[in-house]
This record gives structure tokens, sequence and C-alpha cells, in this order.
């Protein structure tokens, strides 16, 4: 029997949540503000599922209510791609060691 | 024009990547490199995109423009949003992931063939139910992250909403979602997946609404994973990989962090959702304290001489150093006390403020080198040799009631073992109890000193002082 495909996403799934487990502990919890900032830019990954609706319509009807959504979420999607990496980038700039020893 | 099995492995390797980007913020040294990383990733799932789709036609000039909009909107936030204001930037992402999952959610259902999906009317089980979750996950997310906007605005209350029969109501709801998910299933009527986004709008708003202030760590952090299972969610439906791995790094980080924030305020997580906490502000007993015991207060030049002649201070900031700006005071502060070779460090409790982690942002803002600024377990055990600790804008997380009195309700939570220092002074505008509503016994020791002022010109007045 042949298996469902389904299965290897599920176990995709399973997998990355434990690798999600081990690498969130690891981070240190002064970073804990960039981690959301970060975690959140990357779920905007969720913008290929945007492309893929807005790319659905033909050239003469670019604007299908499919795509009209297709469309919006790109908008917010991309919104949240550009804004988080850029505040995390912001963010980790400003963490510095400490200079040598006070004259 | 690419093939689906190598799309595929592309967005395997923008996965990898996005893995690679959290595990960089195991240290402020990696953690820029692995932004860089996760970035690399995002332009790799969105290229590839592209390329398996392979239209380019005038949509895709639709597309870029959509995209270089949202960018632009995107990098004009991300540059002019002031560090303190960053619980609320971090609310607000969350709730357009969630808009953006429910988008791609709808987009899906109207279109199926656009994602092999089967057709109008005949969508394939699988992704119907794949698509339904993630729509109604994502709706909870949105509707949820704007409430907790509000109130960390101060848009809104920031008070708990309560009322009869509130969590009878969200469990009747939560069923009534299953129960239409099923007969879309057997129907596939657009009318319902309708009633279930708009069912699921309404859940986000009543869950967030009983939760008050102090909770908001959890909140957040619980809104970050719902966002994260919204989009594993879509992931499934488009049967890709990078969002399904994404999901799941977002969902398990996010439930990690609520975890860490419950813990630290030793309650259970179910408690916190069933809301209401801090309602009770105003209890009789906590009154009449206030009016029998003495509170030794003080002035900027008092304080500065306690420091002066202190050889080691440890600084306990909370939220009330956010709402007051004073962090780059502060620091010049502690620069003014290194100059006279005195030890200064800081001590971060894992709630101070409305995030995990918002005080280390805060202080790296104000220059604070990361490597002076302590977590509760790592820096408990120092108050008790050092001279000075300096309470300013945090107090329940002060309050030793919660290892002494088994009644108080932050009985059990870790605190900072502030009152072991030779003496504190407390910066605060006045008497009144913290989020949670209770008094903070510290207060009325003989060693501590209040400082009734606000923070920040508290601060300025004291490095005057200084001098």
């Amino acid at each position: 029997m042949e298996i469902d495909p389904f299965i290897f996403r599920l176990s995709i799934f399973i997998l990355s949540i434990f690798i999600g487990y081990y690498v969130v502990w690891s981070v240190t919890p002064s970073l804990h503000t960039p981690l959301m900032s970060v975690t959140n830019a990357i779920s905007s990954v969720i913008i290929v599922g945007a492309i893929i609706a807005s790319l659905a319509g033909s050239s003469e009807s670019v604007f299908g209510t499919s795509s009209i959504f297709g469309f919006l979420a790109i908008v917010l999607a991309a919104i949240n791609i550009f804004g988080g990496f850029l505040v995390t980038q912001r963010m980790l700039q400003m963490y510095k060691k400490k200079k040598d020893k006070k004259k | 024009m690419i093939s689906a099995n190598l799309s595929a492995i592309f967005y395997l390797i923008s996965g990898i990547l996005f893995i690679l980007a959290l595990r960089g913020l195991s240290s402020p040294d990696t953690s820029r490199q692995g932004n860089y990383l996760g970035i690399a990733g995002m332009i790799i799932a969105i290229v590839v995109t592209f390329l398996s789709v392979g239209n380019f036609s005038t949509s895709l000039v639709y597309v870029l423009i959509f995209l270089i909009v949202g960018g632009a909107i995107g990098a004009f936030i991300a540059f002019r949003i002031p560090m303190t204001a960053m619980p609320e930037l971090v609310a607000g992402f969350h709730s357009l992931v969630g808009l953006a999952a429910v988008f791609v959610a709808i987009a899906a259902f109207l279109n199926p063939e656009a994602f092999n999906l089967g057709v109008v009317g005949g969508i394939k089980l699988a992704s119907l139910i794949e698509m339904s979750i993630g729509a109604a996950v994502g709706a909870i997310t949105f509707s949820g992250s704007i409430i907790a906007f509000l109130k960390l605005r101060g848009i809104m209350s920031g008070s708990p909403i309560t009322f009869g029969g509130q969590h009878f109501l969200n469990l009747t709801l939560g069923i009534g979602i299953l129960v239409l998910i099923y007969y879309l299933c057997i129907t596939q009527s657009a009318n319902i997946f309708w009633t279930v986004i708009i069912i699921s709008f309404l859940v986000g708003v009543l869950l967030i609404i009983p939760i008050g202030g102090a909770d908001m760590p959890v909140v957040i952090s619980m809104l970050n994973s719902y966002s994260g299972w919204a989009a594993a969610g879509i992931g499934f439906t488009l049967e890709n990989t990078a969002l399904i791995i994404t999901g799941a790094l977002v969902g398990s980080s996010g439930a990690i962090l609520s975890y860490i924030m419950c813990n630290a305020m030793n309650r259970s997580f179910v408690s916190v959702i069933l809301g209401g906490f801090g309602a009770d502000s105003s209890s009789d007993n906590t009154k009449e304290k206030k009016d029998q015991k003495p509170v030794k207060s003080g002035n900027a030049e008092d304080a500065a001489f306690l420091m002066k002649n202190a050889s080691s201070v440890i600084i306990v900031p909370g939220y009330g150093m956010a709402v007051a700006q004073a962090q780059h005071a502060l620091r010049e502060m502690v620069d003014k006390l290194k100059k006279n070779d005195i030890k200064v460090t800081y001590a971060i409790h894992p709630v101070a403020g409305r995030m995990p982690g918002h005080m280390n942002v805060l202080l790296a803002e104000a220059n604070v080198p990361y490597d002076e600024v302590f977590e509760l377990e790592d820096i408990n055990n120092d108050f008790a040799n050092s001279d000075v600790a300096f309470v300013i804008g945090a107090n329940d997380v002060t309050n030793p009631v919660a290892k002494t009195d088994p009644k108080s309700p932050i009985f059990g939570m870790p605190v900072l073992d502030v009152e072991k220092c030779k003496s504190v002074l407390f910066v605060k505008r006045s008497l009144s109890p913290g989020y949670a509503g209770i008094d903070n016994e510290l207060f009325y020791k003989d060693n501590t000193l209040m400082l009734f002022a606000d923070a920040k010109k508290m601060t300025e007045d004291i490095v005057k002082n200084l001098d």
C-alpha cells in the first residue's frame, strides 16, 4: 500500500516542532523580544500562498475575487516581512558587549 | 518553470535557513548573522514561488507593486517605531499574519484550481479541513492580536473585561466552529466557510478581553504561537514544506515563551486564559495597611548620597521605566556611579515589562552592555551582598509577600530578593499597588527609601546630585 503524502508532511511538521522546541530553549532570555519579531517575520512566508493566488489570474482578468484576496494578503505579509526583519535587525544592532575597562 | 520537486527542495532549504535564524539567537554575537540567514530564506521562498507558478503576465507586475507597497510600509514602521512601543508592534504584526492566513485560505477556497486542490464545490476533503482550520486559527490570531494591541497601546483599558457565562460562551463557540467545519466538509458550502471565519473573529475578541495588563507577556507569546499554527495549517493546504516547517517553529516558539512567562508568574496557563487576574484591585485589607504603616520617603539628594557611598548597586527595572522612557537617564546615572568605582549590575525578572525580553531591549537601546544585565536566577543571590538595590518601575516582581504569605495571589511566584540588600531605593509615583492589585511589603521595610516621582525625572535629579 502506498503512503499518503499527507503523512510525509505530517512527519515534517512534527519533527519541526521538536526542532523548534530545542532551538527555542537555547535562545538566551535577553533576546526573547527579537525572537518574537523574527518569528513574526518568518511566519509571513505565508506570502507564497498569496503569490500563488494572485498569479492565478490571466492577463485579461488580473483581479478575480480570489486574486484580490491574494493581493491583500501580499500587502499584509510584505509589511510583516520587511517590518519584522528590519526591526529585528535594528534591535540586534543595539546589543553590544562591554567596551574595554574604564579608563 | 521549475519542477515541483526542485521547488520543494528549495522550500526545504528556506525552512532550514529559518531554523538557523532562530538558532542564531542563542547569543547576541551570532544573532545578526542569524537574521541575515532568515532574510535569505525568505528571498529563496519568494523567488521559487514566482518561478514555480511561471506566470509572467500583467499579474506579476501587480504582485511586485503590492509587494513593494507592503514592504515600504513595513520598513517605514520598522525604522520609526520607538523601542518602548515594541510590545504593541509585535501584537500588531501578529494580527497581520493572522489576517494574511485568513485571506490566503479564502483565496484557496474561492479558486482551488490555482492550488491544485480540486474544483469549486469539490475541494479535496483533507485540504478543506486544513484550510478551514488555518482560516479559523488565523482569524482568532487576528482579532485577538487587535485587542492585545489596543490594550497595550492604552486605547482600550488594560483591566480585564469579564461577564457571566463567558467561558461557557467561548466553549460553545469553539465547539460550534468544529461542528461547522464538519458540515463544511459534507456540503462544501461557501456560507458555512464564511460563518466559520466570522465566529473565529468573535472568539479571538472574547478570548483576549478578560486578560489583564499584567498577563500581557503571556498573551503576546500565546498569539505568537497561534500565528505559527495558522501558518502551518495553510502550509498543509498548500502542501508547502517551508510554510509547514516555519509554522511548527513559530508555534512551538510561542508556546515555550508562554510557558516561561507563566512559570515566572507561578500561574497556570489555564488560569491566565480564563483571565480576570487583577480585577479586584482594591480589596479592603490593602487600604488599611496603607494607612497604618509608616513609609520612609526621600529625595534625589538622599538617593545620590546612598549610592555614592555604596560599593555595589543592583538596578531592577520594570514596566514603569518603559512608560517613563527613563532608560537613557538611567544609563547616565550608572555611568556616573561607575566613574566612582561602584559595581553596577542589572537584574531582570522574566515578566518585567509587557513582553518577553522587553527590558533587555530597552537597556540595549540605552547602550547598556548586555553582559551587565542578568536574569533572575543568575543574580538573585547577589542581593544579599550588595549595598543598594535601585528599583525603577518594577513592583510586583520584588514583593516579598510572594515568599511569605500563602494567601497572597502572587504566592509562589519567583521574585527578586531585593529586600536582602542593605538598602533599597524604590522609585514610584505613589504607594498604589501594582497590576496584581496587592500591596508591596517592601515599601514599609526599614531599609527601604521611597522616592516618589516620575522615574525619568527622579533619575535625572539623581544624576545632577551625583556630581
